[in-house]
């Protein structure tokens, strides 16, 4: 893309600021709203019990840009959230002491589902959308089988550990939310297997120009399936952390995989792949929670916040076009 | 073989595999009833009451055909049912008068969200999922702060489009077969439709071959979501009342794509048509014939369609060289 003529006289911090994801920007603008709004969130706990709630949803948007990125969707996350949540309710069985495996076999499952998303994908060619889709519809019911409609019991504390529990004593913020660790662990490996890596870069090649990626000699389909498979991952990792702090029902997860999608699309992604980040996707699932907060906090109702959704959406990706067309970065 | 006689061969079957699966989903169904000695299920009056049983799905899927054939898609329609539902009978609210300006209010309400939809994809180039996915979400939430809950009611004049039958037929069924023959007329023998298949092939070949693409796309929007409109006051009729939640539950959005990608329509757009779709609409309702037939429980039903629509799309997409996404 040619840059206009204006472009290059800009002096060079201008310039670099302007290659800022505006994300950010919009992020720390919000969280100020907030503080002015409601004082108590720049204590400890105002500030981290809305990191532990945007948590799961970041985590979610931090797996989701990788199938972004490589120029599909997953819409299968909301329903996997679900079948994690269900399925662990039914595996644990107030059983306290069968937490580690049962999460290990949710994260076997997790696995499963991904390489299946990811061969339907890459190897009987069918579109994503439609994939992903039909696997939505398929664990939809499986959760339903599994609980036989109705789920039962509760998650024992030791389940619930990761999603509810906040660590006390800390020094300097009293305590911190078992949630956010796995939010910080989750995206520093997620940041480095996409930005560090050559699976990353593969992943980009691939959004940007599957032909070309091809020739270069990238394995398409395997870099595919795994991209389904790390947002396969994050998705079994957000039904933990949820299950935590929601409890059993078949409808946690409704809704969470356009907001997951939301989120990277605010954090600057391009849909049809080539271009995504994950602090970016976390930083747009921070903004998005952070809209529902002041909405709440300005007591809107619900159907207010999805008006408002949906007008944000739309303005995110008119406002990314823009600035692409403008500053050709 | 040669390149040019494989080529043909894929050609065929391509054009012909909506039809082939139609033909196994109709064999199922048949040995399923013989089996099980259940003739009743054979005669006309079953046909006719399983082809009756997807009158709205049949109506949105014709309607996103065009979207999906202009290389766009629409996420919207299943709100835009409900509102259309809701908006009709709060007008109508009993009235047999306020019948004619209850169906014109609805049928502009669609005309104003797919006009709305289109500008967004083709004036501000926003990503026709997301364009239509925000549009979902402003309807709903702009239904659920004006209408709670069930609003108004149908007067009986109206219920006629649901329940009446002419000469035998169904008539909801009658105006669904004039509705899809009138697509497929404006398909297949207008020039808009000519160009609805140029833009969605190459929209920037289109262009250059002086195709204004944007208003075509944008036309073809408003007739998707003409036709969502039409679903909305037919579940209207069929419901007594408008319901805010009867398009979000009957999935009408992602059920209306799968039918017509099953229906052999491609979702890059260019490549499909009308009679596709219509029988990817019947195909759904065999398949649920089947499971109730067969005594399917309701969740292993869901299970099963899940996987069925994405076998089904795996049945021609998997011999396509194009990259998938």
């Amino acid at each position: 893309m040619t840059q206009p003529a204006s472009m290059r006289n800009i002096a060079p911090a201008r310039r670099r600021l302007q290659q800022i994801n505006p994300v950010y920007f919009v992020l720390a603008v919000l969280i100020v709203a907030i503080a002015v709004s409601n004082p108590s969130f720049v204590e400890p706990t105002g500030y981290m019990n809305f990191l532990k709630r945007a948590a799961p949803l970041a985590i979610l948007a931090a797996g989701q840009i990788y199938v972004i990125v490589s120029g599909g969707f997953d819409l299968s996350v909301g329903s996997l959230i679900t079948l994690t949540v269900v399925g662990s309710s039914m595996l644990l069985n107030n059983n306290a002491d069968a937490t580690w495996w049962v999460i290990l076999v949710m994260y076997v499952i997790g696995a499963l589902v991904g390489l299946i998303n990811g061969l339907v994908v890459s190897y009987l060619r069918v579109p994503s959308l439609i994939a992903t889709l039909g696997m939505m519809i398929t664990l939809n019911g499986v959760a339903f089988m599994w609980s036989s409609g109705s789920p039962r019991g509760y998650l024992p504390e030791t389940f619930r550990y990761f999603g509810r529990v906040n660590i006390q004593g800390v020094p300097l913020i009293q305590f911190l939310p078992v949630a956010l660790i796995a939010l910080v662990m989750v995206g520093a490996t997620f940041y480095w297997l996409m930005h560090r890596t050559n699976f990353g870069r593969m992943l980009h090649a691939i959004g940007d120009n599957p032909r070309a990626a091809k020739m270069s000699g990238v394995p398409v389909e395997r870099v595919r399936v795994l991209a389904f498979m790390v947002s396969a991952f994050s998705a079994v990792t957000a039904g933990i952390l949820l299950g935590g702090f929601a409890g059993v029902s078949t409808d946690v997860g409704i809704g969470y995989e356009l907001q997951a999608i939301t989120a990277t699309v605010i954090g600057g992604a391009q849909l049809l792949g080539g271009r995504g980040s994950v602090p970016a996707s976390i930083a747009g699932a921070l903004t998005l929670t952070a809209i529902f907060t002041l909405l709440n906090f300005v007591g809107l109702p619900k159907p207010t916040r999805d008006v408002v959704q949906g007008v944000i959406l739309i303005a995110a990706v008119v406002l990314a076009t823009y600035r692409r067309n403008r500053t050709g970065t | 073989m040669s390149s040019f006689a494989r080529y043909r061969a894929a050609w065929r079957l391509e054009r012909y595999a909506p039809a082939l699966l139609l033909g196994i989903a109709l064999l199922i169904y048949i040995a399923m009833a013989l089996g099980l000695g259940q003739t009743r299920f054979l005669t006309p009056e079953a046909a006719v009451s399983i082809l009756n049983r997807s009158i709205a799905l049949g109506m949105t899927a014709v309607g996103q055909t065009f979207a999906i054939l202009v290389g766009s898609i629409d996420l919207s329609v299943a709100h835009l049912i409900s509102a259309s539902a809701v908006v009709s009978s709060a007008i109508m609210d009993g009235n047999p008068a306020m019948m004619l300006p209850a169906a014109f209010a609805a049928l502009a309400l669609g005309a104003v969200v797919g006009t709305l939809n289109g500008l967004l994809i083709t004036k501000l180039e926003v990503n026709p999922l997301i364009a239509t996915l925000g549009m979902s979400l402003v309807i709903q939430g702009c239904l659920a702060s004006f209408y709670g809950s069930f609003k108004g009611s149908v007067p009986d004049e109206f219920q006629i489009f649901a329940y009446g039958n002419l000469l035998g037929l169904p008539i909801s069924l009658l105006v669904l077969v004039m509705l899809t023959l009138l697509a497929w007329l404006v398909l297949r023998f207008t020039r808009f439709g000519s160009n609805v298949y140029s833009v969605g092939g190459n929209r920037d070949t289109a262009r250059a071959a002086g195709i204004k693409t944007a208003r075509i796309v944008i036309a073809s929007h408003v007739i998707c979501s003409l036709y969502a409109a039409l679903a909305g006051l037919y579940l209207a009729s069929r419901l007594k009342s408008g319901s805010p939640w009867i398009g979000a539950e009957g999935a009408y959005d992602l059920e209306s794509i799968a039918v017509v990608v099953i229906g052999g329509t491609i979702l890059s757009g260019g490549k499909g048509g009308i009679w596709g779709t219509v029988a990817g609409v019947i195909i759904f309702s065999l398949i649920d014939s089947i499971f109730n037939l067969a005594g399917v429980d309701a969740f292993a039903k869901q299970v099963m369609r899940g996987i069925i629509i994405v076998a089904a799309v795996a049945f021609y997409a998997v011999r396509s060289k194009r990259m998938a996404a």
